[in-house]
């Protein structure tokens, strides 16, 4: 399995489609760090304003964990684009180019083929998230600094000791694989039913917006789905931020998420194992 | 001689098209079975059936007795194989693809090893090329070395020479030859170009709409003591006529440039004579006994037969 799973990550990563995640992650974080290196203040005041009135903040606000938090708030919502990039073309794009056909003249079972490209697309998914977490955590800590973690909400402000934060952190990244591997995984069931990414990538991107308007909006009936809405799940990472963490609530979450990748992996299974290889 | 791959009362059934129906036909170790028939006859699909591609309607595919679909990776990792064109990964070079085909076939050589395969289908100074740049000729012979590379029993080449010019028809021939009788493979080869398989297969399956019009030793198909007759004449019509009142008049095909006549070799100066003596304007006559012949005559029938004859 894990020969089959190298084959994949090298076919992965000799692909310019590849890079193109890794390019986009990078050009943003850094475009957030220069804009708040610039004119972080302004923002800060902004975001303050209502508290201000009240209260004096003193220290470096504007530090290291800061911005990452800021950073994984707003680019956490776009990830899933980039990953279903990658992993809606695994099987897809494979019959698009008419090499899936190849693939399954080998020796090799339909099961393992397809778990293994599963497992390709989840490793680079984590590649993914490492190469953030370097950028936007240790790249903002070198820039800003460090300090305590100041988490806006809406209503209020939670502040964590600098001393008490970096695990958060470790947590958060994790929780966030756990939900971009959810992604991952809806791309790679749509995968299977398409002879190109296009339409993978396009109907992963159409679940994740429609489910996340009917998580957004404050309507009774959508209130009672978004329970079993996975995109209600995936923005728990936050729940590591609180104090004290509702290790329950991230819990339960997590749980909703591994049921989500188990179920579209099975499925994936299911339907690859009686698939006629037309393409 | 023991056989190699047999396929039982295979059928394939496409919502509302039976893409093959009721297929059984075998093929012996260390020949060459031709596959035949025209487009849309269902031969791909067959193939695909036979590599696990496509799950049957029904009947069964058996590769050394054994049911392909249950004993899968044991008969996949003896059988080589190129469906239609051979579609390998662009952005990788020669090389990489080859290796990646080697290990899926759970096989390791050596890189001198692997650059020797390549050599073997002329590839060796373009190993380290992308595959991206390479000809429609040369993608077909690297499909070949990665359909070869983990030496395998028998090999299935579906249209091998779809898109190739005269030299790369010749180039995969002289292959096919050579793996036959200098290594022993078995191969099933399947083509609209009849007259590649005619030099190259000793046995042949004939289909039609999914259905098996003909199998067997292609000498023996061949029927040596007959032959087909191409006449040419001033006119085709009178020299139509003329023979539709004749004693081959059941054996006539009347195309739109010539007249088929099919009769004993021995026969033939007798229809010259009689042609001669009815007056008719011969401009060739010409003898003919190709599979091409027979596969016309099996598959298109004896529709054009007397069109101007009655």
């Amino acid at each position: 399995m894990w020969q089959l799973t190298r084959i994949e990550l090298f076919k992965v990563f000799q692909k310019p489609r590849t890079y193109i995640a890794f390019g986009a992650i990078a050009a943003i974080v850094m475009l957030v760090q220069l804009a708040l290196y610039i004119d972080g203040r302004t923002y800060l005041d902004f975001m303050l304003q209502s508290i201000q009135q009240s209260f004096e903040i003193n220290g470096v606000v504007l530090n290291g964990y800061f911005v990452c938090f800021i950073i994984l708030q707003t680019l956490l919502v776009h990830v899933p684009l980039l990953i279903a990039l990658v992993a809606g073309d695994m099987i897809a794009g494979e019959a698009n180019m008419g090499t899936l056909r190849l693939l399954l003249t080998k020796p090799v079972s339909r099961t393992q083929l397809a778990l293994s490209k599963f497992f390709a697309s989840s490793i680079y998914t984590l590649l993914l998230l490492i190469f953030m977490a370097l950028l936007a955590l240790f790249g903002s800590l070198l820039i800003f600094g460090q300090g305590d973690l100041m988490v806006p909400k809406s209503e209020m402000v939670v502040f964590i000791d600098r001393s008490d934060v970096f695990w958060r952190y470790a947590f958060a990244f994790g929780f966030a694989a756990l939900s971009m591997i959810t992604v991952a995984s809806l791309a790679f069931l749509l995968s299977v039913f398409a002879e190109n990414s296009i339409g993978p990538i396009i109907a992963t991107m159409s679940v994740i917006i429609v489910f996340t308007i009917l998580t957004s909006m404050d309507i009774p009936l959508f209130n009672a789905m978004k329970p079993y809405l996975f995109t209600n799940h995936m923005l728990n990472w936050k729940g590591f931020f609180e104090r004290p963490v509702d290790y329950g609530e991230v819990l339960k979450s997590a749980l909703v998420l591994l049921f989500h990748i188990v179920l579209f992996v099975s499925l994936t299974l299911y339907i690859f194992r009686r698939k006629d290889i037309l393409s | 001689m023991s056989t190699l791959l047999s396929v039982e009362n295979l059928s394939k059934q496409f919502s509302e098209i039976k893409a093959v129906d009721a297929l059984s036909f075998s093929v012996e170790k260390g020949t060459v079975c031709g596959f035949l028939g025209q487009n849309g006859a269902g031969k791909s699909t067959t193939i695909r059936m036979i590599l696990t591609l496509i799950q049957p309607s029904s009947g069964a595919v058996y590769f050394q007795r054994k049911e392909i679909r249950r004993y899968r990776k044991e008969a996949l990792s003896q059988i080589g194989a190129i469906i239609e064109k051979p579609d390998l990964y662009k952005y990788l070079t020669a090389l990489q693809n080859l290796k990646i085909m080697a290990r899926l076939s759970g096989v390791k050589r050596t890189e001198a090893q692997y650059r020797q395969q390549l050599e073997r289908v002329g590839l060796a100074d373009r190993a380290d090329s992308k595959v991206k740049t390479f000809s429609q000729g040369m993608k077909q012979r690297l499909g070949i070395a990665c359909a070869l590379v983990h030496d395998p029993a028998f090999i299935v080449l579906d249209e091998p020479t779809n898109g190739l010019d005269p030299q790369g028809i010749a180039d995969v021939r002289n292959l096919i030859l050579r793996l036959s009788r200098e290594e022993g493979k078995t191969i099933l080869i399947s083509s609209h170009l009849l007259s590649e398989v005619e030099q190259i297969a000793d046995h042949m399956v004939i289909i039609d709409k999914g259905k098996k019009l003909a199998a067997g030793k292609v000498s023996e198909l061949l029927h040596p003591s007959e032959t087909v007759v191409h006449l040419n004449a001033v006119n085709l019509q009178q020299a139509a006529e003329v023979l539709g009142q004749s004693a081959w008049k059941d054996q006539l095909q009347v195309q739109h440039d010539h007249i088929a006549i099919r009769l004993h070799q021995e026969e033939i100066p007798v229809l010259a004579a009689y042609l001669v003596q009815h007056q008719v304007g011969i401009t060739s006559l010409q003898s003919r006994n190709s599979l091409e012949d027979l596969f016309l005559s099996l598959t298109t029938g004896n529709q054009h037969v007397a069109a101007y004859a009655h």
